[in-house]
């Protein structure tokens, strides 16, 4: 393997495969902050000292643990600007890894659903990110990794506060665990504020994929643990799960409303939008998703029966701004960003259609 | 009614500000109230660490604000150098001596984000065998309580035996 593996394909091997409650979550995710006792956080470390950390993690032989995994270590002075864009894209490394760390690296595995950061804002990072709902799943993949660090690394580890991280708000079990839901039909019928506000009652937190602020660009919104610490890692899961779970059924239950009630207005959303993506010359960023979203819940719900699934993962992907750069090898304006989307999508889209099996 | 900003909309949040005593009524939409930043509850471009250095600007053992402390009167850090000030700016810890340095002025802190102040997860199996066998041993204890309160003594007994035992392995080590 090496670097170009993960920068080159816009989908991570992980996400094209099938997956439980897929037509509403997009994945789920665990991740567990560590630190050593040997050296200050990252936030103080110095060069020397956060080479330390990483030197220090090296020793430890994931892959003799794993077998049957290949696990790669990158190190962010490998790594081209372009390159680190990409792999954020991706959400295989964190914008704060690319800007901040000192002797950053991040270990990933062949298909790319575990990635280890290191000297992030915690000394390791372990993240494990499943398709569809597979929380529990997660969790136990990024816990069994946690065993194998622990066997050979000194945690930083307090009898009453747990596993000490370098913010406050991670203390305790480290362990942030969140999952990606598509909620179209709840936009569209104006309960997604009600639901929302509910959650963020319980401890949980949403915000939008891709958009800032509150602003959810392609409806997508991810649903997070915000309390680290007085639970356990089970009850934490589980709170996570069963929320999720109950906005999966609204978000089932109002798109089986929008079908009974206005079926030809959706249809004519879903193969308007797919009609414009099919076309379009230029395309922002913005709009891209927005169509994206009704492609989306158009395959889901069965409208556009030649796509598979992966399609609008694998499109929303390839049409962010770094990853466009890579594809076409220039440095590209917005606008000509703008054309050489609409471009890619059309040609992908192009790919799978013809007129035969097209309704 | 209308929005008393924009006088456009129909007004959605109504709400009243007390401010010193003196009572404010506001009517407004939701666009004006999103670009005042009235809304409660939204998110409003605030990073995480410049919430919490509001909620640590208040040194509970001092019992001052930490703005008026010295830099001499602020605890230091042995490990890592990093003052209880500093840490209160940037919300964020220096290394993990930190959290033994501060040790309970950090409890109102971290009981306001977590709503708790213990961990009650997962211990390693490693360097928390000694935490490990301690909780066993707690356990076993209140399992005694409850075996002597509902009167089976026979389990009783054995689980006598049992925190014995481990009590007898814990002073070998």
């Amino acid at each position: 393997m090496s670097i170009e593996y993960f920068t080159e394909d816009a989908l991570s091997d992980w996400m094209r495969s099938d997956a439980p409650d897929s037509d509403v979550v997009v994945s789920s995710r665990v991740r567990l902050a560590r630190n050593l006792t040997s050296q200050p956080f990252p936030l103080l470390a110095t060069t020397s000292q956060a080479a330390d950390i990483l030197e220090q993690i090296e020793k430890v032989d994931l892959n003799k643990t794993y077998k049957d995994e290949k696990f790669e270590w990158i190190k962010l002075d490998q790594l081209t600007e372009l390159q680190k864009r990409v792999l954020v894209e991706k959400h295989l490394i964190s914008p704060n890894l690319v800007n901040d760390s000192r002797a950053g690296a991040v270990i990933l595995n062949k298909n790319q659903s575990v990635s280890i950061m290191i000297n992030e804002e915690d000394h390791i990072r372990i993240q494990c990110l499943y398709p569809g709902f597979q929380l529990e799943e997660a969790y136990k993949s990024a816990n069994a990794i946690d065993d194998t660090f622990e066997e050979a690394l000194p945690y930083a580890y307090d009898e009453t506060k747990g596993y000490l991280t370098t913010c406050p708000t991670n203390v305790g079990t480290g362990l942030r665990a969140s999952v990606m839901m598509h909620l179209p039909a709840l936009v569209l019928t104006q309960q997604i504020n009600r639901i929302l506000s509910a959650v963020t009652q319980v401890g949980l937190a949403v915000r939008g994929l891709y958009g800032e602020g509150s602003e959810a660009l392609g409806n997508l919104f991810q649903v997070s643990n915000q309390i680290t610490l007085g639970q356990s890692e089970e009850e934490i899961i589980n709170n996570l799960y069963s929320v999720v779970k109950q906005i999966i059924e609204h978000e089932k239950a109002a798109r089986q409303r929008l079908l009974n009630e206005s079926q030809k207005r959706l249809e004519d959303r879903i193969y308007r939008s797919y009609g414009l993506l099919k076309y379009a010359v230029i395309i922002d960023s913005k709009e891209a998703a927005q169509r994206l979203s009704d492609i989306r819940l158009g395959i889901d719900l069965g409208m556009l029966k030649h796509l598979p699934h992966h399609v609008a993962n694998e499109l929303m992907n390839m049409t962010q701004p770094g990853f466009l750069q890579q594809k076409f090898a220039e440095k590209l304006s917005p606008e000509e960003r703008d054309i050489r989307r609409a471009e890619l999508i059309r040609n992908y889209l192009l790919s799978y259609s013809n007129d035969s099996n097209e309704k | 009614m209308l929005c008393q900003e924009c006088g456009k909309r129909p007004s959605s949040l109504h709400f009243t500000k007390i401010v010193n005593g003196e009572k404010t009524e506001f009517h407004i939409c939701e666009a004006c109230a999103r670009e005042k930043g009235e809304i409660p509850g939204a998110p409003n471009g605030f990073s995480i660490h410049s919430l919490l250095s509001g909620i640590l600007d208040f040194d509970p053992m001092m019992g001052k604000s930490i703005t008026e402390l010295k830099p001499q009167e602020s605890i230091r850090c042995s490990s890592c150098g990093m003052t209880y000030t500093q840490f209160s700016k940037i919300g964020r810890f220096g290394c993990s001596h930190c959290y033994t340095t501060f040790g309970n002025r950090l409890n109102p802190l971290i009981k306001r984000i977590h709503g708790n102040i213990a961990h009650s997860g997962k211990i390693p199996k490693r360097s928390g065998g000694q935490i490990q066998k301690k909780r066993q041993l707690e356990q076993l204890k209140l399992n005694l309580q409850m075996a002597i309160s509902e009167e089976e003594f026979e389990k009783a007994a054995q689980i006598r035996d049992q925190i014995r035992e481990l009590e007898q392995l814990n002073n070998e080590v």
